[in-house]
């Protein structure tokens, strides 16, 4: 397991430069002036020359890179263009909300897609099979900027049982969880269905009902903590996904996380943000990319070995 | 030729996203023909009228016939989704299979590529490339050309590397056939059927991609009309208006599901062991 976990280490370097020096290339590789993308083109003279030097852009392209770089790994984000704040400070005051946001659609993912997934693959072919797969099909599809307003629509408007929008307690929480995770559980009830399926077929399953143990122990106790090792892999992988949702997600319900300050930045040109939160986001990414190849490594005996697992 | 002889347009699925697909297509094509209304022209007197016998989707706030807006918007949506996905399997196919072939240094830089592309959530590079870029339709296509090569790329290296390993590249070499003969006759044909599986399910994902672009802003710019957009600009008026929001995005998730649909049952025709 050391072995495996030095050489993900290792490999992260280049992927972490890598990611830093692509985001150092989209002002110089975007046609036209920097400046102008912050200012706008009608900006003073004065103003421009001020924030060409306080942006190093008077400098060669390859010292603006090492400045870009020694900052970014020291962990200096700079300074927002109209916040005029520390962008790691604005960043680090969005991350519990976004967390906060995630984790509790990861959550709501879990609890939708494990029962559906279970019954799903113990009534295989009947109604209830149907009905999940139904709505996994459709879950898939649904793009989450329509979910969230139809979500608004339904239980906020015609029903006021959920605020429109906004962060506070758990009631805000609720459609914006929903709305995140509701792809992730119709990818995550396909999946448990089929592992089940797989599991359901195993001797063992036979063996332990032949000693006359009871369905239910059956089926938690022995298929499901078997079943559950790829259902926990996807979750991490879907993290990922989670993430890029929320940019979405924190826009249509005013949440106030990393993603809607991203589209913030955008809005209001302001480079150093969006840089800031486009590494933030991109880092998170990576790091729960290594979690979840580690949580699997551990599950896995030929990897926690050292050993390639067989294709 | 690598289409198996297990084709055959009974299989239930394929067939239900291939009615839905060419529903789509002939809608976007026969917009002209299926609505008398200009998308573009306003009716300010009838702004947000419901779903009626005249305009049976009703009337966006400037008054424009919902129907004819997202006919037309799907002239967009699909342009944006099979462009897109051709682009991304072109270059996503050639860059990966000669990685895979040539290995050494160029494999090794491409797998690194790939990494630092993929540490980007795809929606967060295309979302940056677009304000950078500016928005406008050809952008759309860029960006997401740009964040989606790297998946077909991926798989087809992965192609490469497990069939160049096959008798009968092994054959092919022993009898003097040249490099560019064995790429070309037998390596690529042989890659082709996963990455159309894989390009399938991207269309759908393009055209998913290009809503959310539109929806945020970034995308397509008004007054053309993209399904996105319209949903975009149906959310301010969820309480009074709700079919502004309803009608366009059903038409994104019936026609995602639809590729899907394809998608899934060319892979379990093209893929005999599932």
């Amino acid at each position: 397991m050391g072995r495996y976990l030095l050489k993900r280490l290792i490999l992260l370097v280049p992927t972490v430069l890598g990611v830093l020096t692509l985001v150092f290339l989209f002002r110089p590789l975007i046609p036209g002036d920097p400046i102008d993308f912050m200012l706008g083109e009608t900006a003073q003279p004065a103003d421009r020359a001020s924030l060409r030097h306080a942006f190093h852009l008077d400098r060669p392209l390859h010292e603006q890179y090492l400045i870009f770089l020694r900052q970014a790994l020291c962990g200096d984000l700079g300074q927002s263009i109209h916040a005029r704040r520390p962008v790691k400070r604005m960043i680090a005051e969005r991350i519990p909300a976004t967390v906060e946001l995630t984790l509790a659609a990861a959550l709501v993912a879990v609890l939708i897609a494990v029962p559906a997934g279970v019954l799903s693959a113990l009534h295989k072919d009947s109604w209830v099979d149907n009905g999940a797969m139904l709505f996994a099909m459709l879950g898939v599809a649904m793009p989450n900027f329509w979910l969230g307003p139809l979500l608004i629509m339904f239980f906020s408007i015609y029903l006021g049982w959920f605020p429109v929008s906004g962060h506070g307690g758990l009631a805000h929480l609720v459609l914006p969880a929903l709305t995140l995770g509701t792809a992730m559980a119709a990818i995550l009830t396909r999946m448990t269905r089929s592992s089940m399926l797989e599991v359901l077929k195993e001797d063992y399953i036979t063996t332990a009902r032949a000693k006359g143990l009871s369905e239910r122990v059956v089926i938690w106790k022995h298929a499901f903590r078997n079943g559950c090792i790829p259902i926990l892999t996807l979750v991490g992988l879907q993290l990922g996904g989670l993430l890029a949702g929320s940019i979405i997600t924190e826009t249509i319900f005013s949440w106030p996380g990393i993603g809607r300050l991203t589209i913030t930045a955008i809005y209001s040109r302001d480079y150093p943000l969006l840089q800031g939160c486009v590494i933030t986001i991109s880092f998170t990414y990576i790091l729960i990319n290594l979690l979840t190849d580690l949580a699997y490594g551990l599950s896995d005996s030929r990897i926690r070995l050292g050993r390639e697992p067989v294709a | 030729m690598f289409w198996p002889k297990s084709f055959n347009v009974r299989n239930r699925l394929v067939l239900l996203g291939l009615v839905i697909i060419v529903i789509m297509i002939l809608a976007a094509l026969l917009a002209p023909l299926l609505t008398p209304y200009d998308p573009f022209l306003h009716h300010l007197d009838e702004g947000l009228s419901r779903p009626s016998w005249s305009h049976p989707l009703g009337q966006d706030r400037f008054g424009r016939d919902i129907l004819a807006r997202m006919l037309y918007g799907a002239r967009i949506s699909l342009w944006v989704g099979v462009s897109t996905a051709l682009v991304s399997l072109m270059i996503g196919m050639m860059i990966g299979a000669a990685a895979g072939f040539l290995g050494g240094a160029f494999d090794e830089i491409l797998t690194r590529v790939i990494d630092i592309l993929l540490a980007f959530p795809g929606i967060l590079l295309a979302l940056v490339l677009m304000a950078l870029l500016g928005p406008s339709l050809n952008n759309v296509i860029l960006a997401l050309c740009l964040v989606g090569w790297v998946g077909y790329a991926r798989l087809a290296r992965a192609q490469v590397l497990s069939i160049r390993e096959r008798t009968y590249i092994t054959a092919a070499r022993s009898i003097g056939a040249t490099q560019k003969r064995i790429i070309c006759s037998h390596i690529l044909p042989n890659i082709l059927p996963p990455l159309l599986v894989e390009a399938t399910f991207g269309i759908g994902g393009a055209i998913v991609g290009e809503a959310g672009l539109s929806f945020l802003g970034f995308g397509v710019q008004p007054p053309t009309p993209s399904w996105g957009a319209m949903l975009n600009e149906g959310r301010q008026f969820l309480l009074i208006a709700p079919h502004l929001t309803t009608f366009p995005g059903l038409a994104i998730m019936l026609v995602v599901l639809g590729f899907n649909f394809f998608g899934d049952g060319l892979r379990d025709m093209l893929d005999p062991r599932l």
